[in-house]
């Protein structure tokens, strides 16, 4: 026995000193952990090599038949492309403008509450009602994005049909709905940063863009980095908004591969093509945090 | 990207990003440290004001026109000549009909519940194992607890054809459990309420220890009590997740009676077809909870999003 307290103690009954305390705590976190993490994991890998389907024959062992039919299956190559696109066109938007939404409101201008309200509070909205509200601001007659088009004298635009655009307002309804959370992040960043420096550079006469340059950014580049892996990895686990506002549409031009193997799994019924799908994606998120760990390794040397 | 996943990150050099502090929202609008960033320059500050005018103006216009248009007749809504303000004043019509059709109501009560069950289950369960990793010694503690660390790696969207499965087979599909059951593994959390443990000095622990408390007396009666900010600010964190979260309800449930809000809210898009009014009216209901309880509890959710939503780094 490793436990610290397994010293025979009088009274203590051997049962007791059987099953330590601390196992004990942790077993109902285990028991869960372990029938819906690490249960699920092997029995996709295990559906993953074999003809799964929701259809009602009993699934046989392929062997790397999924893996082989997917890494030539274009449509996932094109799926994988647009998880990667929406990655890098939602991130740098959403570290930018939160940075510049915190950097303005903590500059301590009047009115804290309404900005925080204002920037915050379409990251509590359910995606439901997110997607219902950007099809109609996208509408393309009546919305209000093309009404405000038309009293600049700019064209209307196909924001959901058009394939060149739709992506974009994906990552645009995306930036409106999460930046709230990455501003929250800067803004308490921001607090931390030690009175004294700003004190020094003032009695050296730093004027405010001096300050912001030299003392703010690169005391905030530290949480810059934190917030670009939170975010990237949050980016490639995209799924909710696409699907409910295009179907991964027009002609699978904004489909991302959760999409994909929702698709696959549950349209197409092939849940072990489905699995085996999965895992590749679970690689390239792997790929990813294995990148930014390097990176951040890096940067503290 | 989905707002109902735990932004994670586990990369141990991404460690400490900083002493997060609450975030005190009084003392900067009485303009304590104003100007050790913007000086006492009167252009620079109507500028900075100016800017973030526009930019609340931006983020706010989406939602006020949406809201406008809730309280339009439909007949005024999809009218394009007056896209703005209403020919025929306002009405209440979209959100009584709406409301009439009694289901919004039933998944409100039924996010209410799965979110509500999946926070205190959540949270029990991480605190426990938390004290379990922080405070106690048992074989297999260390490899477990690395164990969980790098589960937090895994994106849940994985495990979505797995648990669908595994329902199917324990005969669970269109049930609380269903839904509510996976979504109570947080392995981050547990990581966040470990480190929290491992952060109370041991004193009290001692102290109760001699007067013969047992690991359970110690660990309600005078850890949890010193714990209550942390535990409240996982709480709401794993509440806005699990009231928000979309993937995993929408494919273990197809019965209506069960759907919870973000689910159902969308299963009627097409049923309401060009009922613009009626769809915002049930958009703007179904906002409402959390947007109500933000403006109350404004501190304690900024708090939460600033503490958890780092994942313990």
């Amino acid at each position: 026995m490793s436990s610290p307290h397994a010293a025979p103690r009088p009274g203590a009954t051997p049962v007791r000193r059987a099953v330590p305390p601390g196992l004990l705590f942790a077993l109902p976190f285990l028991v869960l952990f372990a029938v819906f993490m690490v249960w699920p994991l092997v029995q996709g890998l295990w559906m993953s090599l074999t003809d799964a389907s929701l259809s009602a024959h009993d699934p046989s062992f392929v062997g790397f038949d999924n893996f082989t039919e997917a890494f030539q299956d274009a449509e996932m190559w094109r799926a994988l492309g647009h998880t990667v696109l929406f990655t890098l066109i939602s991130t740098v938007p959403l570290v930018l403008v939160a940075l510049v939404m915190a950097l303005l409101v903590h500059t301590g201008l009047p009115g804290q509450w309404v900005w925080r309200l204002a920037f915050f509070a379409p990251y509590l909205l359910p995606v439901g009602v997110v997607s219902l509200l950007w099809m109609w601001l996208y509408q393309p007659d009546l919305g209000l994005y093309n009404h405000l088009l038309d009293v600049v004298g700019l064209g209307q635009v196909a924001w959901l049909s058009d394939e060149s655009v739709a992506m974009w307002a994906m990552a645009l309804t995306t930036l409106w709905w999460t930046v709230g959370f990455n501003f929250l992040l800067y803004l308490a960043a921001l607090q931390a940063v030690p009175d004294h420096l700003y004190e020094a550079a003032a009695l050296d006469g730093a004027g405010a863009w001096r300050r912001l340059w030299s003392i703010t950014l690169p005391q905030l580049s530290r949480i810059t980095m934190v917030i670009t892996v939170l975010q990237i990895l949050a980016s490639l686990k995209v799924f909710d908004q696409i699907y409910l506002l295009t179907k991964g549409g027009p002609n699978g031009s904004t489909r991302p591969v959760v999409e994909y193997v929702y698709d696959v799994g549950f349209t197409g019924y092939r849940l072990g093509y489905a699995s085996a799908i999965s895992y590749v994606f679970f690689a390239l998120v792997l790929i990813a945090s294995a990148a930014q760990y390097a990176a951040l390794r890096r940067r503290e040397k | 990207m989905t707002s109902t996943e735990l932004h994670v990150n586990t990369a141990p050099a991404a460690q400490a990003a900083g002493p997060i502090r609450e975030l005190n929202i009084t003392r900067r609008a009485r303009g304590g440290r104003t100007n050790l960033t913007l000086g006492e320059n009167r252009v620079s500050r109507v500028l900075a004001l100016g800017a973030l005018a526009v930019l609340a103006l931006v983020w706010v216009l989406p939602a006020s026109w949406a809201l406008l248009t809730a309280f339009k007749s439909e007949a005024d809504a999809s009218d394009p000549a007056h896209w703005f303000w209403p020919r025929h004043g306002f009405t209440l019509h979209g959100f009584s009909t709406v409301w009439e059709r009694g289901d919004l109501p039933l998944w409100m009560l039924n996010s209410l519940l799965i979110s509500a069950a999946v926070t205190v289950i959540t949270v029990l369960v991480s605190a426990m194992a938390g004290y379990a990793f922080s405070r106690t010694r048992f074989p297999g503690r260390r490899p477990l607890f690395v164990l969980t660390v790098a589960a937090v790696l895994v994106p849940p969207q994985i495990l979505i054809v797995p648990w669908f499965q595994q329902m199917l087979t324990l005969h669970l599909l269109d049930t609380y459990a269903a839904v509510i059951l996976p979504q109570t593994v947080a392995p981050v959390m547990v990581f966040i309420l470990k480190k929290h443990f491992d952060s109370l000095p041991g004193e009290l622990e001692e102290a109760a220890r001699i007067d013969g408390a047992g690991h359970w007396r110690i660990f309600w009666s005078v850890l949890l009590p010193l714990s209550r900010p942390m535990l409240a600010a996982v709480g709401i964190f794993v509440f806005i997740g699990a009231w928000n979260n979309f993937l995993w309800p929408f494919v273990s449930t197809s019965d209506p009676a069960l759907m919870t809000l973000p689910v159902g809210i969308t299963s009627v898009k097409d049923a309401y077809g060009i009922q613009y009014a009626q769809t915002m009216a049930s958009a703007v209901l179904a906002a409402l909870p959390l947007v109500v309880v933000f403006v109350f509890f404004q501190r304690h959710i900024v708090k939460s999003v600033a503490t958890t939503g780092l994942g313990g780094q």
